[in-house]
C-alpha cells in the first residue's frame, strides 16, 4: 500500500466506520428483532448498523479507485498544535476533581496563552487569574451555577 | 381574526419586561457572535442552552432565537469592513460589501445590510406567522408512519445539501442515529452500546454532543494556527450609514428577492441561510440591467443576500415548531431546547403552547426593530468587538462550554464524553465530514425509531404501511430521488455548484 494512501483520512475514517458498523451489527443480533408486540430493541440498530457497514465500505472502494493522491492527506503539524490544545482540556477535566474548576481552567487558560500563543508569561498569569475568577464570579456567585469543586473547597 | 389574536396576545407575552431583557441579550450577543470570524450561532446557541434551564422558557427561547438571527445581522459586518465573513452566510455580501467600502461607501453598505436585514427578517417573521398555523393543522392528520416518512425525507434533504459527498453526510446521520440509540430503550427496557458504564444507561446528552462538535470543534480548529489572524483596521467615516434614496430604489427588487427566496429556502430542511444568500444574489444579478457591475461594489448586491439570510430564519421555524423538524444544526439544537423544556415541536405546539408561539413571534418583530437600532448606529462600537485577542476568547468558549455540560448533569463522566465528541466534531471536520447530518440525525434518532415501530406494530410487522399510505409514500419517494440524484450528472452538478459557493 502506498504511503499515500496509508495517510489518507478517508480510508481510515472508512475502516474506524466499518468496524464501528459491525459491533452495532453483532451487538443488535443480541438483542429482539421483531417479537409479538412488534420491532424489538434490534430492529433499527441492525439496519443502521448494516447501513454504516455498507457505506463505509463504500467509501473505502470509492478511495482506492480514484487512487492515493486524491485522498485527504492529514497536516500533522497544524493537527499537533490541535491535539495538544484538546491534551490540555482533557488534563484540566481530570485535575476537577482533586483541583476544582477555578484553579484547573486558570491552568489551561495559562498554557492556551503562555504555551500555544506565545504570550509574556506575566500577560499569561495575569489573563488565567482573572479569567478564572471572572468564572467563579459569574457562574458561581451571581447566577447560582455549580463548578466543579476539589479538596480545597472551591 | 384568529392570527389577529394570537399575535396580539404574543405582543403582551414579549412585551413583559423580563422577555424585553431576553430579547435584548439575545439579539446583543447574536450581533456580538455574528462579527466575530470562528464562533457560529450553532455553538453559541448550544453553550448557552444549558444556562437557561433555570429560565422561564418564553424567556429562553426568545433569547436563544435572538442570537440565531441577531447573528445574521452581524455577519454582514465583517464583510463589509474586512472582506471577512463573520457567518457562512454573509460570504456573499463579501463580494460586492467590501467592494463598496473600498471605494468610500462602508457606510451605506452596512446600512442597506441593515435595512434589507429588517425587511426581510420582518417579512420571514410575517411568512410563519401566516404559514405555521394552516400547517400545523394539516399535520394534525398524520400518524406514525407519515412521521417517520417526514424525518427520513428531512434527514435526508439534509444530507444531500450537508456537503459535497453524499456517502460522508450519510454516514454522519447514521451516527447521530446510533449515538442517538445509547441508554436503555424505552420499548423493551433493554440496555443498548452501554458498554457496561451505568451513567449511559439514561443515554447521551444531546447538548453534550452538540456543544462538543460545534463549540469545542470550532476552537481547535481555530487553535491550528498560532499566527493570530491580523484585524485590519476599522476604516473611519461612517457617520454616514444611511443609503440614499436612490440607493433604496435601486434595492427595491433586492428586498422582495431576499424575502422571498430567503422564507422558501429556510422553509426546506437542509437549506440553510448560505444557500438563500446565493440564490438570491444569483437571482438579483441574472434581472438586473446593471449585472455586468455585480462583484464591484453594487448596493443590491448587498441587500439580497443580506434579506435572504434573515427572512430564512422565519422559514426555518416552521417546520421546526409545526412538525418538530430541524432543518439545521442550529434549529436541531432549538428543538432540542424546546424538548429539555418539555415542549413537544410538532401540530399540536401551536394549539398547546399558544403564548409560546406567538410570544416567539411577536419577539422577533420586537427583535428585528432592536438589530435595526443597535446595526445602523452602533456598528463603529460593535466592530471594536474584532480587536478581543483570540488568546482570551478560546479559554472563554472552553470554560462556558465545560460549565455549561456540567450544569446539566453535575457529572464529570459527561465532561469526559465532552471530549470525546469535541476530537469526533474536530476530526470530522478534518476529514470533510459535515457536522449538521450528525446532530439531526442525533435529535431525531429517537423520534425516527419510535415512530417506525409504532408503524409496524399498526400493520403487525409489515413495512409496506409505510408505502401504502399515500402521504408517507409520497414522502419516502422524494426522500429516496433526493438521495439518488448524486447519480444524475446535471443535477448533481447543480448541488455541487450550491455547495462550492457556500
Amino acid at each position: 500500500m502506498e504511503d499515500g494512501t496509508r495517510k489518507s483520512g478517508d480510508l481510515w475514517s472508512g475502516v474506524a466506520l466499518a468496524a464501528l458498523g459491525l459491533y452495532v451489527i453483532i451487538q443488535a443480533r443480541q438483542w429482539e428483532y421483531l417479537g409479538t408486540d412488534g420491532p424489538g430493541a434490534g430492529f433499527f440498530p441492525l439496519w443502521y448498523g448494516v447501513a454504516i457497514l455498507g457505506l463505509s465500505l463504500l467509501l473505502i472502494v470509492l478511495h482506492l479507485r480514484r487512487g492515493s493522491a486524491r485522498g485527504n492527506a492529514l497536516d500533522w503539524t497544524r493537527l499537533g498544535r490541535a491535539f495538544s490544545t484538546w491534551f490540555a482540556l482533557a488534563v484540566s477535566v481530570a485535575l476537577f476533581k482533586p483541583l476544582g474548576f477555578v484553579i484547573s481552567f486558570a491552568l489551561l487558560t495559562y498554557f492556551i496563552v503562555a504555551v500555544m500563543y506565545r504570550r509574556p508569561l506575566k500577560t499569561a498569569a495575569l489573563t488565567a487569574l482573572a479569567s478564572a475568577a471572572g468564572f467563579y464570579l459569574v457562574f458561581d456567585l451571581a447566577l447560582g451555577v455549580p463548578l466543579p469543586v476539589g479538596i480545597l473547597g472551591f | 381574526m384568529e392570527i389577529l389574536a394570537g399575535l396580539l396576545n404574543g405582543f403582551a407575552v414579549a412585551l413583559a419586561p423580563a422577555n424585553l431583557f431576553w430579547c435584548f441579550v439575545g439579539v446583543l450577543l447574536g450581533t456580538v457572535v455574528g462579527i466575530l470570524p470562528g464562533l457560529g450561532p450553532p455553538a453559541t446557541i448550544a453553550m448557552l442552552l444549558p444556562l437557561t434551564f433555570n429560565m422561564n422558557p418564553a424567556g429562553a427561547i426568545i433569547m436563544l432565537a435572538g442570537i440565531y438571527y441577531g447573528a445574521k445581522y452581524g455577519g454582514s459586518t465583517t464583510s463589509i469592513l474586512m472582506n471577512v465573513p463573520g457567518e457562512s452566510a454573509s460570504v456573499v455580501t463579501c463580494l460586492d460589501g467590501y467592494q463598496m467600502a473600498r471605494k468610500g461607501r462602508a457606510g451605506p453598505a452596512l446600512g442597506i445590510a441593515a435595512i434589507a436585514s429588517f425587511v426581510a427578517g420582518t417579512v420571514g417573521v410575517l411568512g410563519l406567522m401566516l404559514v405555521a398555523p394552516p400547517i400545523a393543522k394539516f399535520a394534525l392528520s398524520f400518524s406514525s408512519p407519515e412521521y417517520f416518512a417526514l424525518m427520513s425525507l428531512g434527514l435526508a434533504l439534509v444530507v444531500l445539501l450537508a456537503g459535497r459527498s453524499i456517502v460522508k453526510a450519510l454516514l454522519a446521520a447514521l451516527v447521530g442515529l446510533w449515538i442517538a440509540s445509547v441508554g436503555t430503550d424505552l420499548f423493551s427496557g433493554t440496555s443498548r452500546f452501554t458498554f457496561g458504564q451505568m451513567e449511559l444507561l439514561s443515554g447521551i446528552d444531546f447538548v453534550v454532543v452538540a456543544i462538543g462538535v460545534f463549540a469545542l470543534a470550532e476552537v481547535l480548529v481555530n487553535m491550528e494556527a498560532r499566527e493570530e489572524t491580523q484585524l485590519l483596521p476599522v476604516p473611519k467615516g461612517l457617520r454616514n450609514l444611511l443609503p440614499t434614496l436612490q440607493d433604496l430604489k435601486d434595492c427595491r427588487f433586492a428586498f422582495v428577492n431576499g424575502s422571498v427566496i430567503g422564507f422558501l429556502v429556510g422553509a426546506l430542511p437542509g437549506g440553510g441561510s448560505t444557500i438563500a444568500s446565493f440564490l438570491s444574489y444569483g437571482l438579483e444579478k441574472a434581472v438586473s440591467p446593471r449585472r455586468e457591475q455585480f462583484g464591484t461594489g453594487v448596493i443590491e448586491g448587498v441587500a439580497a443576500p443580506e434579506g435572504a439570510n434573515n427572512s430564512e430564519t422565519g422559514g426555518a421555524l416552521v417546520p421546526l415548531l409545526t412538525l418538530g423538524i430541524p432543518g439545521s444544526g442550529t434549529t436541531a439544537i432549538l428543538l432540542a431546547a424546546l424538548v429539555l423544556w418539555g415542549f413537544k415541536p410538532g401540530p399540536l405546539f401551536i394549539p398547546e403552547h399558544p403564548a409560546l408561539f406567538w410570544g416567539l413571534v411577536a419577539s422577533m418583530y420586537i427583535g428585528n426593530v432592536m438589530l435595526l437600532i443597535l446595526n445602523l448606529p452602533l456598528v463603529p462600537l460593535f466592530a471594536q468587538v474584532l480587536r478581543m485577542p483570540v488568546y482570551l476568547l478560546y479559554p472563554l468558549i472552553l470554560g462556558v462550554s465545560m460549565v455549561g455540560v456540567y450544569s446539566v448533569s453535575g457529572s464529570l463522566f459527561d465532561l469526559l464524553l465532552l471530549m470525546v465528541f469535541g476530537l469526533l466534531g474536530y476530526l470530522m471536520r478534518k476529514l470533510d465530514y459535515p457536522s449538521a447530518p450528525l446532530i439531526l440525525g442525533l435529535a431525531l434518532g429517537a423520534g425516527m425509531e419510535r415512530a417506525l415501530r409504532q408503524s409496524l406494530m399498526m400493520s403487525e410487522g409489515k413495512l409496506s404501511i409505510l408505502v401504502s399510505r399515500p402521504i408517507s409514500a409520497v414522502m419516502l419517494s422524494l426522500a429516496v430521488l433526493v438521495l439518488l440524484i448524486p447519480m444524475f450528472g446535471k443535477l448533481n452538478a447543480w448541488r455541487l455548484r450550491a455547495l462550492e459557493q457556500g
